[in-house]
């Protein structure tokens, strides 16, 4: 039973993609129900298996070259698979709905359903992978799902160039993930994860070896996750529509790598200087992707750095040993996240594609319902007390605080920033007064959207206590999130720096509120706090931009010109100008191309036979 | 059975080139010869493995153990429906011609005919006379109905390949010298056993080693003798493109695995050149396919120009397959084979059709195709998710194994290195394939793509034929190992 559930969790999905890719894509409607029916079996199954702790092990031969290599795709359900489950259907289900409205008018509706279906495929055979060779061959699937959303706007260039950017970045993660992979399989014979875990005195007898394959391992990670060096592709993945970037670029994709690490613990604790890099790789994309949001105005965006400074505090928290705190912080944030988004997505459908905060203002009026629950997605990722966010950020603060006191530290400045930002951001366009006449005319979204985000704010207030996550994440796993020692100066910190970063940016923003909304654009207020650097994101893309042309694209065109100009140029032409004497001697003998062509076919031949006869 | 099989293109291209018959007879013709390849594929017993359909001439010369003998093993089972499907595809794709088209498509099926001799010969002679068949037909049509400077392309593929083949000759010549003069045979699958009781010395090994390799090495563009792929597909027809491309060019590496891996192993690990064994030689050349010709790709800015040179760059993982010199990495290689072909035949496909539509295929005058062309746009994203080695598609699962194949136990470090810098390869291949399908499909249109008009009809079952089969072999890679395990086992013994 438990198994037939699991496969029908993963197959379900790829029915509906390949349903409407064939024989739907005409019909709007009829994707809509496909893809809907496909998350609901997905999602009462994962309900059943969460309900009844139900775990399986079941797989099938994929490659098999006897004992040389046997690659299978196989899935395993326990504790770790069935909270993973729950927020990729659970969210899953809610964007489908979502989306069922957000997209009304699109033409590309259908596509965007089917690629929805082959995203949901892809996502759950990660988690459901019980080797690293198939969570491999999902990983890369995602990425495919993701380049389809991101691009779903194709004919819009920035949609996709982001699109191309994010598979691209995602690729290098890849290529170190694979690294990995050969290593660990080289060195125990195994990509399974229990066969890995058996025969890991093989590979932990080489210390450099176990730490090369653990970092490698992370690369991939650091690529879907988006870490600094690679984070540079989720902000613009905001190209996408807004139901994706709430589902794939915030909730559940993104989270992949988090939960990559979660399954490979134990492949990285032997190494202090794996969860060492992890640790600080991680604080870094905290810390600064906080600084980038304190200075955007475009509403997805501010969300997209807080997404990677999120990731970072996860990933930061596998590193100081504390990957159940991690997983339980994935888990919270997937909720209040989703529902940030969706609600910045109702404002933006309110106010016809309007993205910009500084156009907006005054919305707590004209749209109640997405201002109470946007606000309550605000206070749970901001930490303020006894919201979900709270709790989980409080487990990863506690384990860096006994472990790591500079990652404590990049922590806490980042729970500080985020309170700043994430206030700024509601201050600015949610209260005072309509900045602009779009902003006046804003207004609550049909049920199918609004619904979502009453449900997902429900789950933003409540997701933290035990009652509610205990049964979720199973005795063993709980444990595991509050395994650090309890320290009564690490929530008092925590809720301070809350406290001093929301009024900070009340302090500094509610100065921008208008009276009369702006006739000209010149005439809307301005950020009163400018940092360049922030706002042009450190200038990491700048250098990127100048590394690729300076490096690829200069090797590029050297390797072009060499193989032009030199090998073809004057090694071949030489050569051929030999051979070009010898066909025109045969030319002389009235032979043309072809003809010459057969007459020394004819006599290799010839002397051949002569040779092996005489 | 198989002499049926490779007399009906040829009775049909003689029709044709005796005026009489049209097109319609090259499609049937084609469709035929997919049925009844398939019905082949069904028939073989793979479990039984070896050769099978064997019919034989009896000797042809006295004295002389030379034949006319065809059969079929597993491997080349799996070759002959990559030729099928890819001649269906290039046929039913067809551009339509103006003039002397009888002539045109005669010679398609000419080098069809051709390649399907070379992979059912059971006879060396025979399996290189076949190839050089196909190649006439090739060189023709390049210079006749060639576009761009298909003269001057004409004449370098003609040149090139006549100086690989004269070495290839001397090659197989030198390896059936080698072999003491009682077991001397032109019969492959007596070769095959003669291979297995390892009759030639280490040392002895290299010479006809070295030729073999770089005789093959030119017809498959291995680095650096690779220069005369690029513009040659550029300027060839459409269906010349794919069946070259897709089919052709794997008779050398199928060469490769049927007599240098079987034959020579020993020569892999022998010093060659200072203490660089040929094995080192082969890996620095194919490095040179996978990350110089990568990094060449990168800097085309024309549609045909990417495709051509991605499908020599592809070459690069199918050698380093065969330089692990292991089960795991000579299954990839071969599945890669397979793969590669239908993948680059239905790019070359492609490109033909937007050429047809648009003359020139500079990359700035295209954009935002996917509008107006979905169908097209469709089977060019899965081709070149296929050709970019995402999972599903059979490249990513021949690509897996070449890669553990480099990383088997016994594994020399260069061979791991070598591994490891072509898995960076698949990231160059990402670039500019993905360039490639934003500069054409999406984006901005342009007002040259907003005229354009979908593939229909035939031609739309025809090309999809290629992405669907990339999907059965690689979701079920199993089935088509089935096939190529047992032959590959007996060419490692």
């Amino acid at each position: 039973m438990e198994s037939f559930l699991a496969w029908l969790i993963l197959l379900c999905p790829l029915a509906s993609a390949a349903l409407i890719l064939t024989f739907a894509h005409e019909s709007k409607a009829l994707s809509v129900k496909i893809s809907l029916g496909a998350v609901g079996i997905a999602l009462a199954s994962t309900l059943f298996l969460v309900f009844n702790q139900g775990a399986c092990q079941s797989s099938f031969n994929w490659i098999d070259l006897g004992p040389a290599l046997r690659l299978s795709i196989g899935i395993k359900v326990d504790a770790l698979t069935r909270v993973m489950l729950l927020v990729v259907t659970g969210i899953g289900a809610l964007v489908h709905v979502y989306s069922t409205v957000y997209m009304e008018e699109d033409e590309g509706k259908a596509r965007f359903f089917g690629s929805l279906s082959l995203f949901m495929f892809s996502m759950l055979g990660i988690v459901l992978a019980d080797n690293l060779a198939m969570m491999f061959i999902f990983w890369e699937l995602v990425g495919v799902s993701s380049f389809l959303l991101i691009g779903h706007w194709f004919t819009k260039e920035s949609a996709a160039r982001a699109a191309n950017k994010a598979f691209l970045t995602n690729r290098i993660g890849d290529f170190g993930f694979m690294s990995g992979i050969l290593l660990v399989w080289a060195a125990t014979g195994s990509v399974e994860f229990s066969g890995i875990q058996a025969s890991l005195d093989k590979l932990a007898g080489n210390p450099g070896l176990l730490t090369l394959a653990g970092l490698c391992l992370f690369c991939g990670a650091v690529g879907k996750s988006a870490q600094v060096p690679l984070h540079v592709w989720l902000p613009d993945a905001m190209e996408g529509p807004t139901p994706v970037s709430a589902l794939i670029h915030a909730a559940t994709m993104v989270a992949a790598g988090v939960y990559m690490l979660a399954r490979i613990f134990f492949i990285l604790e032997p190494s202090a200087t794996s969860l060492t890099v992890i640790a600080s790789l991680g604080a870094t994309t905290a810390l600064m992707a906080a600084f980038m949001a304190t200075q955007q105005n475009d509403i997805k965006r501010i969300l997209a750095y807080s997404t990677l400074s999120q990731l970072g505090l996860m990933v930061a928290g596998v590193g100081v040993g504390a990957w159940g705190a991690a997983m339980f912080h994935l888990f919270t944030h997937a909720f209040f996240k989703a529902l940030l988004f969706l609600g910045a997505g109702a404002v933006i459908h309110a106010m016809h594609h309007e993205q910009d905060i500084w156009k907006m203002g005054g919305l707590r009026k004209s749209m109640p319902v997405t201002f109470v629950t946007f606000a309550i997605g605000t206070l749970a990722l901001t930490g303020a007390p006894l919201l979900a966010g709270f709790f989980s950020k409080d487990a990863i603060l506690l384990a860096a605080w006994h472990k790591n006191t500079l990652v404590f530290g990049a922590a806490l400045l980042t729970s500080l920033l985020t309170a700043f930002y994430m206030t700024r951001l509601v201050v600015v366009a949610f209260l005072g007064g309509p900045r602009t006449e779009a902003a006046q005319h804003g207004h609550d979204c049909p049920a199918a959207m609004t619904l979502p985000l009453v449900v997902l704010a429900a789950l933003s207030a409540i997701a933290g206590y035990e009652f509610f996550a205990r049964p979720i994440f199973g005795a063993e796993i709980f444990h595991k999130v509050h395994e650090a020692e309890h320290a009564g100066i690490v929530p008092t910190l925590a809720v301070s720096v809350f406290v001093i970063g929301t009024l900070a940016a009340w302090l500094v923003y509610k100065g921008t509120s208008v009276v009369k909304p702006a006739t000209k654009i010149t005439d809307l207020p301005k950020d009163p706090v400018e940092i360049r650097l922030f706002a042009n994101k450190f200038y990491i893309d700048e250098l990127y931009a100048a590394l690729i042309a300076g490096t690829q694209d200069t090797l590029a065109s050297v390797s072009g010109w060499i193989d032009r100009v030199i090998l073809d140029g004057v090694i071949v032409r030489g050569i051929a100008g030999i051979t070009w004497g010898a066909g025109y001697a045969l030319r002389l003998l009235q032979f043309g191309n072809l003809q010459g062509y057969a007459f020394l076919f004819g006599t290799g031949v010839v002397v051949l036979l002569y040779l092996l006869t005489k | 059975m198989l002499t049926t099989l490779l007399l009906v293109p040829i009775v049909v291209a003689a029709a044709l080139f005796l005026g009489m018959g049209c097109r319609r007879w090259a499609k049937y013709s084609a469709l035929f010869q997919l049925v009844l390849t398939l019905l082949l594929w069904l028939g073989y017993n793979q479990d039984k493995g070896g050769y099978q359909f064997v019919s034989s001439s009896g000797p042809l010369f006295p004295g002389l153990d030379l034949s006319y003998s065809v059969g079929v093993d597993g491997f080349s089972m799996v070759m002959l429906l990559l030729t099928a499907l890819v001649t269906t595809a290039a046929v039913w794709m067809s551009p339509v011609l103006e003039s002397r088209s009888n002539l045109f498509d005669g010679s398609v099926l000419l080098i069809s005919a051709g390649a399907t001799g070379a992979f059912i010969a059971k006879d060396l002679f025979f399996f290189y006379a076949f190839h050089e068949l196909a190649l006439i037909p090739t060189f023709l049509l390049i210079g006749f109905w060639g576009s761009g400077e298909r003269q001057k392309a004409a004449w370098k593929i003609t040149i090139y390949l006549g100086v690989g083949s004269i070495i290839l000759l001397t090659g197989l010549a030198d390896l059936l010298f080698s072999i003491p003069a009682a077991h001397r045979t032109f019969d492959l699958q007596k070769l095959q056993e003669v291979a297995a009781s390892h009759l030639i010395p280490a040392a002895a090994q290299v010479r006809p080693w070295m030729l073999l390799t770089v005789g093959f090495g030119i017809l498959i563009s291995l680095f650096p003798f690779h220069s005369w792929a690029a513009p040659a597909y550029a300027s060839a027809p459409t269906p010349v493109a794919m069946l070259h491309s897709g089919v052709l060019k794997k008779f050398g590496l199928y060469g490769m695995v049927r007599l240098v891996v079987p034959f020579l192993p020993q020569a892999f690990t022998q010093p060659v050149w200072g203490s660089w064994t040929a094995q080192d030689i082969l890996l620095a050349a194919l490095l040179g396919n996978i990350l110089y010709v990568g990094l060449v790709t990168i800097a085309q800015r024309k549609l045909d120009y990417v495709i051509g040179n991605s499908s020599v760059m592809h070459m690069g993982y199918i050698f380093l397959g065969i330089a692990s010199l292991n089960i795991i990495g000579l299954s990839g290689a071969c599945l890669l084979m397979f793969s590669h072909g239908l993948s680059a035949a239905a790019l070359f496909a492609i490109c033909g059709a937007l050429r047809e539509r648009e003359g020139s295929l500079s990359f700035e005058r295209l954009g935002g195709a996917a509008k107006t062309i979905p169908f097209l746009g469709i089977c060019f994203a899965m081709a070149t998710f296929a050709s970019i080695g995402l999972p599903g598609f059979a490249n990513f699962a021949s690509e897996t194994m070449v890669f553990f194949g480099g990383f088997q136990t016994g594994a020399s470090s260069f061979l791991k290195t070598a591994t490891i810098l072509s898995l960076w390869g698949v990231v160059i291949s990402a670039v500019y394939m993905l360039r490639a399908y934003k500069a054409v499909f999406l984006g901005t249109p342009t007002s040259a793509s907003l005229k354009w008009t979908d593939l229909e009809g035939t031609a739309k079952f025809a090309l999809a034929l290629l992405p669907l089969a990339l999907l059965c072999g690689g979701i079920f890679p199993r089935y088509f190992l089935s096939y190529l395990k047992p032959t590959l086992e007996a060419a490692l013994r």
